[in-house]
C-alpha cells in the first residue's frame, strides 16, 4: 500500500531497479505495440512469432512485452528492439516472418534489420534503404517535431504496469496536490497553465473547475469523456490503451479541486482494449491505495467506475452523456443550468475529455509555467491530432499549438501520397470546417480555426487530394451527423435531413437553380435554432466548403460535373477512340461485359449498363480510358 | 421571496425570483407560441418555437426554460424572431402529413395555427414519409405518428404526471417516433387509456375516436366538476347540438390538467336509453317509475320499519364514492345518530 510520498518514491524505486535488473540480466527487450491499431494490423502474430523464433533457437534471456500505440500508425504492426548500450530500433511493417527474420539477425546476430527499421532505412526510399544508419527517434521526421505531453507514456510504457506508470513519475502529482496544495491553489495553478478542454469546445478547465469548486460542499462527481464519436479521431482511445493511469490521476486531481469522492470514465463500449486496460488500471490504483479512502494519508477519498456507452455520436455531447449514465435516453438537455451547477443526478458534476486529464499531471509536476510557454497566445500546450485520409503517415501527432499545418502535413505528415495535390484539411470532423491549401501556412489554435471558420474539435485531422470531391466531402459528414441526430428538436432532426435530402440530389445530378442558396439559409437557421452543439455544428461542413469551394458546388447543379470524378452519376468512363490500341483488357476485366470491340474497332462502353466501378481506367495499360 | 425587475416589450413589470421569460410574458399578456411547453411539466426547451430577445444576449432564448433576471428587457417580436420561428413551422412542416381536410384536428391544431400566424403557406421542403402503422387499437382513442411534431408532450405527461411510463420515444433522429417499448399497439401495453396524451397532444396525431365527428368551430364548452369521484376535477364537455361528444381536462385546484379514464371517457352514460331518470320502486316484483317523494317516504317507511322490528343494527348503509366527501359525511352521520348503528361503509377502498 502506498500510503505517503516516501512509499511511492520506495515503489517507484523498487520498479526502476527491477527494470535496471531485467536490462541488465538480459540480452534485449523487445516490445510489440498492442493499441487496437496495431492490433487490427496483425500485432498478436507477431508477438507470437517472437516468442515462437526465440523459443526455437533456446534464447531465453530476452523480455517481450507489449506497450501501447506510439502514434505512428500508418506503420503497424510495430516491434521495438532494445539492445544494451545501442540506440533503439523501431521495425515498422512488422508481420510475422519479418519478425523471426529481426529474432535472427538483430538478436542473434546483433545487427540491425536498417532497411525495416522506422528510424532507418524503413522510411526511405528503396535504394536508399540498405545503406541507411539506424538514427535517434527524434531525428526521424514524424517525431521529431512532436512534443509529446498527452502522449507522453504512450507506446513507451507498458500501459498494464503502474510501476512503468510511476517511473516516469506517475502519481506525484496527486501526492502533491494532496499534502501540499489546498484545491483553490490546484484550480489557480490550471488556470494559470491556460489548458484549455481537448473535448472540442475549449474552455478553460481551470474555469471550468472553479465553477464547481464554488457549489455549496455536499455530493460531487467528477466525469471523463471518453466517448470519442468523432470519426478519424483516436487520440482518446490510444491514451486510455497505452496510459491509462495518466487520465486516473488527472481525474483524482480533479475530484479534489472540486470536491468529489466519486468518478464516472464514459467509454464507448467498441473501445474493448481501452476499457479492459483501464479497469486494469483502476483496481491496481486501488489495490496500491492510490484509490479508495485516505489516500495518501490525507482525508480525500475518491472512488472510479467505468461506464459504458452504445456508439452514439450525441452522447459525447456533456449533457447527453450524463442522461445516459444516469441510465435515461441519451439526449442533451437544455443549459444553463451547467453540469457544474447542476449535473449528474442534479449534483455538480465536471466533464473533461481524456486528453485535458492527460495534461493534468505535468503540469502539476512541472508547473503552469512550463506548460504556458508552449503554445501560442491563447492557446497553451499542445494538441493530439489524428491525421487521416490522403496522408503518407497516418497516425497520431502531438504538436505544440501554433504549429502550422504545412508542418504538420509535410514534415510530419511526409506530405501527399503518390505525388497529389493538396487541397484541403478537414478539421473538427463532423462538426468542423475545412482550411484549403491558401491557408497551410495558417498557425494551427483555437483563434485561428475560428476565424478560419471551422474548429479545433477533438483533433481529427483528415487530408484532402486534388481527387476528393468537396460536395461529396460535405455530403458524408453530413450523412454522419444526420444519421446521429438525437431527434430531440426540429431544427436538427427535420432540417440535417431536409439538407441531405438536397445534397444527394445534387451528386446524382438532379440539383436545381436556388439550392445552394437554400442550403446556406438552412445550414445558418439549424446552427442558430438547434437545442445542441450536434445540431449547432452539423451544417459546418457544408457551409465552410461552399465557402471556399463554391464553384464546385455549381459545377454539380449547373454543368452537372464532378471535378474530382467522384460523384459517379456526374461522369463516364470513356474510351478515347484514337487512343484505343484495340488490345482488349478493359473488356476482360470489366465486371458487368459492357465494353465492346475488337481488333479493327475500337472498344466502347455501353453507357447505360456501366456501373463505374473504374476498373477498365485502371487495367487500360495505354490510358487511353478517361473520366469524363 | 426576492422580487426582479423585468421589462416585457418596454412594459415593466415585477416578478418573483424562479419565473419564466414565459410565465413574465402571461402576466402582461402578450402571446408567446408555445408547442413543447406545457404547465405543470418541467420545461425541456426541444420545440425551439418560443425564443424571445434579450437585451444583452448573443442568441435568441427560449422563454419557457429562461429564468427572469434582475432588469431583463426582453423583446418578443422582431424580424430574427419571426424568422426563426418560420423556420420551425417550415422544418415542422416539412415532415408532417399535411392533411388538415380530413384531420379531426382542423380548427384547433397548433402547428395549424402558427403556420398561417407565421405566413408558411406552401411547405418549401419535404421529407420521405417513413412506413409507420398507425395504431387504432384503443377503444377511445387513435394515433396517428405521420401528424405528430415530437412535441413530447404526451410521453412526459404519462411519464412524469400519471407516472404510467408507458409511451417513450423509439429510434433517434429523423427516425425518433412517439411509441411503446418495442413498439407494442396501446392495446398490448399497461396503458389505462387515461386520456391525457391525448389530451395534450397540439396536433391530430393524438385524436379521441369521437372527435371525428366534430369540429372545434361546431361545440361549445361547458366548465363542470366530474362528477365520478369526490376528487373534484375539473373539466369541460364538449357539446355539440345538446349533447356531449367530448370532454377535457381544465386546470382545476385538484386535477392540475389531468383526467382519469372516467371522467375523460366514460361520459356516453348521459344520452343512454337504459340511463334511469326517475327512482323506480318494486311493487309486485316489478320495478316502476316513482316520484321523488314516494322514493323517500318508502325509503323512510321501511327503514324505520326494520328498526322497531329487529332493532338498528339489523340495517347496514353503503354510499358510493361518487358523492361527495361533505355527502358522505352526512350519510354517515345519519347511520350512526338517526339510525342508530355504526353499520356503515363506502365503496371507496383504495
Ligand atoms: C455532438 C457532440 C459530441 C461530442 N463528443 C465529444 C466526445 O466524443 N469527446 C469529448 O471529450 N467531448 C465531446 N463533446 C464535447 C463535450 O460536450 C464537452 O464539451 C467536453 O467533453 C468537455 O471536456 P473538455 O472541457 O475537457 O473539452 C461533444 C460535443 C458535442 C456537441
Ligand atoms: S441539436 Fe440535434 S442532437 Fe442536439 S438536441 Fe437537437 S436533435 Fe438532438
Ligand atoms: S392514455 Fe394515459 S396511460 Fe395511456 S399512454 Fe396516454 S397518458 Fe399514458
Ligand atoms: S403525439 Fe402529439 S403530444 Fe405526442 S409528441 Fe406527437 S404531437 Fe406531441
Ligand atoms: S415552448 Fe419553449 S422550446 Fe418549446
Amino acid at each position: 500500500m502506498i500510503r505517503t510520498l516516501q512509499d511511492l518514491k520506495e515503489f517507484q524505486e523498487r520498479q526502476e531497479e527491477r527494470l535496471r535488473q531485467q536490462e541488465a540480466t538480459t540480452r534485449a527487450q523487445i516490445f510489440v505495440g498492442m493499441g487496437t491499431c496495431g492490433i487490427a494490423a496483425g500485432a498478436q502474430d507477431v508477438y507470437d512469432a517472437i516468442c515462437d523464433e526465440l523459443k526455437k533457437r533456446n534464447i531465453e534471456d530476452v523480455v517481450v512485452a507489449q506497450t501501447g500505440c506510439i502514434g505512428f500508425c500508418a506503420q503497424e504492426p510495430l516491434a521495438e528492439v532494445n539492445l544494451p548500450g545501442s540506440q533503439k530500433v523501431l521495425y515498422g511493417h512488422v508481420d510475422p516472418e519479418k519478425a523471426r527474420e529481426i529474432v535472427a539477425q538483430h538478436i542473434e546476430g546483433g545487427k540491425a534489420v536498417s532497411q525495416w527499421a522506422v528510424n532507418g532505412g524503413g522510411m526511405l526510399a528503396e535504394e536508399l534503404q540498405a545503406e541507411a544508419q539506424i538514427v535517434d527517434y527524434n531525428e526521424v521526421p514524424f517525431f521529431k517535431h512532436q512534443v509529446r505531453i498527452a502522449l507522453r507514456n504512450c507506446g513507451v510504457i507498458n500501459p498494464e504496469s503502474l510501476g512503468e506508470y510511476t517511473v516516469r513519475d506517475g502519481y506525484r502529482s496527486l501526492a502533491k496536490v494532496l499534502t501540499e496544495m489546498t484545491p483553490a491553489e490546484v484550480i489557480e495553478e490550471i488556470k494559470k497553465s491556460g489548458l484549455r478542454g481537448r473535448g472540442g469546445g475549449g474552455f478553460s478547465t481551470g474555469t471550468k473547475w472553479d465553477f464547481a469548486h464554488k457549489q455549496p460542499p455536499g455530493q460531487k462527481y467528477i466525469v471523463c469523456n471518453a466517448d470519442e464519436g468523432d470519426p478519424g479521431a483516436f487520440m482518446d482511445r490510444s491514451i486510455l490503451e497505452g496510459d491509462p493511469h495518466s487520465v486516473v490521476e488527472g481525474m483524482a486531481i480533479g475530484a479534489y479541486a472540486i470536491g468529489a469522492n466519486k468518478g464516472y470514465v464514459y467509454c464507448r463500449a467498441e473501445y474493448p482494449i481501452a476499457v479492459k486496460r483501464l479497469n486494469l488500471a483502476i483496481s491496481q490504483a486501488k489495490e496500491q491505495g492510490l484509490l479508495g479512502k485516505n489516500i495518501f494519508g490525507t482525508d480525500f477519498e475518491f472512488d472510479l467506475e467505468v461506464r459504458l456507452g452504445a456508439g452514439a455520436f450525441v452522447c459525447g455531447e456533456e449533457t447527453a452523456l450524463l442522461a445516459s449514465i444516469e441510465g435515461e435516453r441519451g439526449e442533451p438537455r437544455l443549459r444553463p443550468p451547467y453540469p457544474a451547477v447542476s449535473g449528474l443526478w442534479g449534483k455538480p458534476t465536471i466533464i473533461n475529455n481524456v486528453e485535458t486529464f492527460a495534461n493534468i499531471a505535468p503540469i502539476i509536476n512541472k508547473g503552469s509555467g512550463w506548460f504556458g510557454s508552449i503554445g501560442s497566445d491563447n492557446s497553451k500546450g499542445t494538441k493530439v491530432f489524428a491525421l487521416a485520409g490522403e496522408i503518407n503517415n497516418i497516425g497520431l501527432a502531438e504538436i505544440p499549438m501554433g504549429t502550422t499545418l504545412r508542418e504538420v502535413i509535410y514534415d510530419i505528415g511526409g506530405g501527399v501520397p503518390e505525388g497529389k495535390r493538396f487541397k484541403g484539411a478537414q478539421t473538427g470532423g463532423p462538426s468542423g470546417g475545412c482550411i484549403p491549401a491558401e491557408y497551410l501556412d495558417t498557425p494551427i489554435d483555437y483563434d485561428n480555426l475560428a476565424k478560419l471558420g471551422t474548429i479545433m474539435g477533438s483533433g481529427g485531422l483528415i487530408i484532402m487530394a486534388e481527387d476528393t470531391c468537396m460536395v461529396d466531402l460535405a455530403r458524408f459528414f453530413l450523412d454522419f451527423t444526420q444519421e446521429e441526430s438525437c431527434g430531440k428538436c426540429p431544427p436538427c432532426r427535420v432540417g440535417t435531413t431536409v439538407m441531405l435530402d438536397m445534397l444527394n440530389r445534387i451528386v446524382e445530378g438532379k440539383g436545381e437553380a436556388g439550392d445552394l442558396e437554400k442550403l446556406e439559409e438552412l445550414g445558418k437557421n439549424i446552427k442558430a435554432a438547434s437545442l445542441c452543439g450536434l445540431g449547432q455544428t452539423a451544417p459546418n461542413p457544408v457551409l465552410s466548403t461552399m465557402r471556399y469551394f463554391r464553384e464546385e458546388y455549381e459545377e454539380h447543379v449547373r454543368d452537372k460535373k464532378c471535378r474530382a470524378g467522384v460523384c459517379t452519376a456526374l461522369f463516364q468512363y470513356y474510351i478515347i477512340p484514337e487512343k484505343c490500341k484495340r488490345c482488349g483488357i478493359c473488356a476482360k476485366v470489366c465486371p458487368v461485359q459492357c465494353i465492346s470491340g475488337d481488333r479493327k474497332t475500337p472498344y466502347v462502353i455501353d453507357q447505360d449498363l456501366c456501373i463505374k466501378c473504374g476498373a477498365c481506367m485502371e487495367a487500360c495499360p495505354f490510358d487511353s480510358i478517361i473520366k469524363r | 421571496m426576492q422580487m426582479l425587475n423585468v421589462t416585457i416589450d418596454g412594459q415593466r413589470l415585477q416578478v418573483k425570483e424562479g419565473t419564466t421569460i414565459l410565465e413574465a410574458c402571461e402576466l402582461t399578456g402578450v402571446e408567446i407560441p408555445t408547442l413543447c411547453y406545457l404547465k405543470h411539466l418541467a420545461p425541456e426547451g426541444s420545440c425551439r418555437m418560443c425564443v424571445v430577445e434579450v437585451k444583452g444576449a448573443r442568441d435568441l432564448k427560449v422563454s419557457c426554460a429562461t429564468m427572469c433576471d434582475e432588469g431583463m428587457e426582453v423583446v418578443t417580436m422582431n424580424e430574427k424572431i419571426y424568422a426563426w420561428r418560420r423556420f420551425i413551422i417550415e422544418m415542422l412542416l416539412a415532415d408532417h402529413h399535411i392533411d388538415c381536410f380530413s384531420c379531426s384536428d382542423t380548427g384547433q391544431c397548433k402547428l395549424y395555427q402558427y403556420a398561417l400566424d407565421y405566413g408558411v403557406n406552401e411547405p418549401r421542403f419535404k421529407v420521405e414519409a417513413r412506413d409507420w402503422e398507425k395504431d387504432e387499437s384503443n377503444k377511445f382513442f387513435d394515433y396517428d405518428p405521420h401528424k405528430c411534431i415530437l412535441c413530447r408532450r404526451c410521453v412526459r405527461v404519462c411519464n412524469e404526471r400519471q407516472n404510467n411510463h408507458t409511451l417513450s420515444l423509439n429510434g433517434r433522429g429523423i427516425d425518433t417516433v412517439v411509441g411503446m417499448p418495442f413498439n407494442e399497439l396501446f392495446i398490448d401495453s399497461n396503458c389505462v387509456s387515461c386520456g391525457n396524451c391525448v389530451s395534450v397532444c397540439p396536433t391530430g396525431a393524438l385524436s379521441t375516436k369521437s372527435s371525428k365527428h366534430y369540429r372545434a368551430w361546431e361545440v361549445t364548452k361547458t366548465r363542470t366538476t366530474c362528477s365520478y369521484c369526490a376528487v373534484g376535477c375539473q373539466m369541460d364537455l364538449v357539446v355539440k347540438k345538446g349533447k356531449v361528444v367530448g370532454v377535457e381536462p381544465a386546470d382545476g385546484h385538484s386535477n392540475k390538467g389531468l383526467l382519469c379514464v372516467k371522467g375523460k371517457f366514460a361520459y356516453k352514460f348521459i344520452d343512454h336509453p337504459d340511463r334511469l331518470t326517475t327512482p323506480l320502486i318494486r311493487k309486485d316484483g316489478v320495478l316502476e317509475p316513482a316520484s321523488w317523494d314516494e322514493a323517500l317516504d318508502c325509503v323512510v317507511d321501511n327503514l324505520q320499519r326494520i328498526k322497531a322490528e329487529s332493532g338498528p343494527d339489523a340495517i347496514a348503509g353503503f354510499s358510493s364514492s361518487r358523492t361527495t366527501n361533505e355527502d358522505n359525511y352526512a350519510f354517515m352521520k345519519m347511520m350512526r345518530a338517526a339510525i342508530g348503528t355504526n353499520n356503515v361503509d363506502n365503496c371507496a377502498r383504495v
